[in-house]
């Protein structure tokens, strides 16, 4: 129903939001965490509802790796209409998703102008991917870099319970 | 930016979910970072300027409607075209005024609520605000000056959403408009 650039700009404006919040508090709120855990913490809520909605119909995975690969394919393409390009594992927990061409960064730029302001467009990706997982049960840690604009490296840390 | 013309009605319906889940999560994000539903309001309707002002030239590219020649015009585009385009949804346009510069949309449906309730302490909160600052951020943008609020709110009680919008003036081309 909703159209998919809705969501791009809502993100943009998310973005924007949050930093220029920072801003204004200045260095007085120490309490409250840096933008990137805020907006990667929205995207933990989001990642949990979406998974659910998701896999709702779907057999449960036979193991983890299982489960990334469902995030890689079925997930990814339903929210960023592309599928995750490249897929490494060091088969004990860790694993590297490589996205050639990832959807929020696209219009930023295709070389290396705008490095430094690609992170803060990867922090609610990074947190949709962890809340993907919490709702399939495997607790993780992702983060991500970006080398070369419109490329991203997401990384994650399954930890063994 | 270039969109693809043929999709599926799920893939369309999980990223209206997308939509949605993150518009929640933003909400639950200013609720705790203001302390009352005001500032949230404020807050809310700001960042719908901001948008707004963007996404009237995503618009403007995508459809091929030309200029309005009133405000009955714009009325009939907003509810028909846009609407449709972004949220799927056409409101009915309603409840002019007699001098032809206010009119209500009335929303049956509006998918920002899917999934949502609220809670008692934020009895004031409006919810959907952002919409109205999209719509004001987005004409103004095409020089009209209006004035966009909720008349009704499915998450208060009402039957249906209504948006109440005002024209106000005409803007003159040389103004420039930048983001609050």
């Amino acid at each position: 129903m909703a159209d998919d650039s809705l969501f791009e700009f809502l993100h943009m404006e998310i973005v924007s939001h949050v930093y220029k919040e920072q801003e204004s508090r200045g260095e007085n709120d120490k309490e409250r965490g840096t933008c990137v855990s805020i907006l990667e913490c929205m995207g933990f809520r989001v990642g949990q509802g979406l998974i659910e909605r998701i896999t709702k119909d779907s057999p449960s995975f036979k193991d983890e790796l299982d489960v990334m690969k469902f995030l890689c394919k079925d997930f990814w393409t339903n929210i960023f209409k592309k599928q995750i390009d490249n897929l490494r594992t060091n088969h004990q927990g860790t694993y590297v998703l490589q996205d050639n061409r990832f959807a929020l960064i696209t219009q930023l730029s295709s070389g290396k102008q705008y490095l430094e302001e690609a992170p803060k467009y990867l922090a609610f990706s990074c947190g949709l991917l962890r809340g993907a997982l919490s709702n399939l049960g495997l607790e993780s840690v992702v983060t991500a870099e970006v080398s070369v604009m419109p490329a991203c490296k997401y990384s994650v840390c399954v930890s063994v319970l | 930016m270039s969109r693809q013309s043929n999709r599926t009605t799920d893939s369309k319906k999980m990223n209206s979910e997308l939509f949605t889940l993150t518009y929640g999560a933003l909400v639950t994000q200013l609720c705790k970072d203001y302390e009352n539903d005001e500032e949230v309001n404020k807050q809310l309707d700001k960042m719908g300027y901001n948008i707004g002002v963007r996404l009237i030239e995503d618009f403007l590219a995508r459809s091929s409607v030309g200029r309005c020649h009133d405000f009955r015009e714009t009325a009939d585009v907003i509810a028909k075209v846009a609407f449709k385009m972004y949220l799927g949804i056409t409101p009915s346009v309603t409840n002019w005024s007699p001098a032809g510069d206010e009119f209500s949309l009335i929303l049956e449906s509006n998918p920002l609520v899917d999934f949502v309730e609220l809670p008692d302490n934020h009895n004031s909160l409006i919810y959907s605000n952002l919409l109205c600052g999209v719509l004001r951020g987005a004409l103004e943008m095409v020089q009209m000056a209006v004035d966009v609020r909720f008349a009704q709110d499915t998450l208060r009680g009402d039957n249906v959403t209504e948006i109440r919008m005002k024209f106000i003036k005409r803007i003159e081309e040389n103004l420039p408009a930048g983001d609050e």
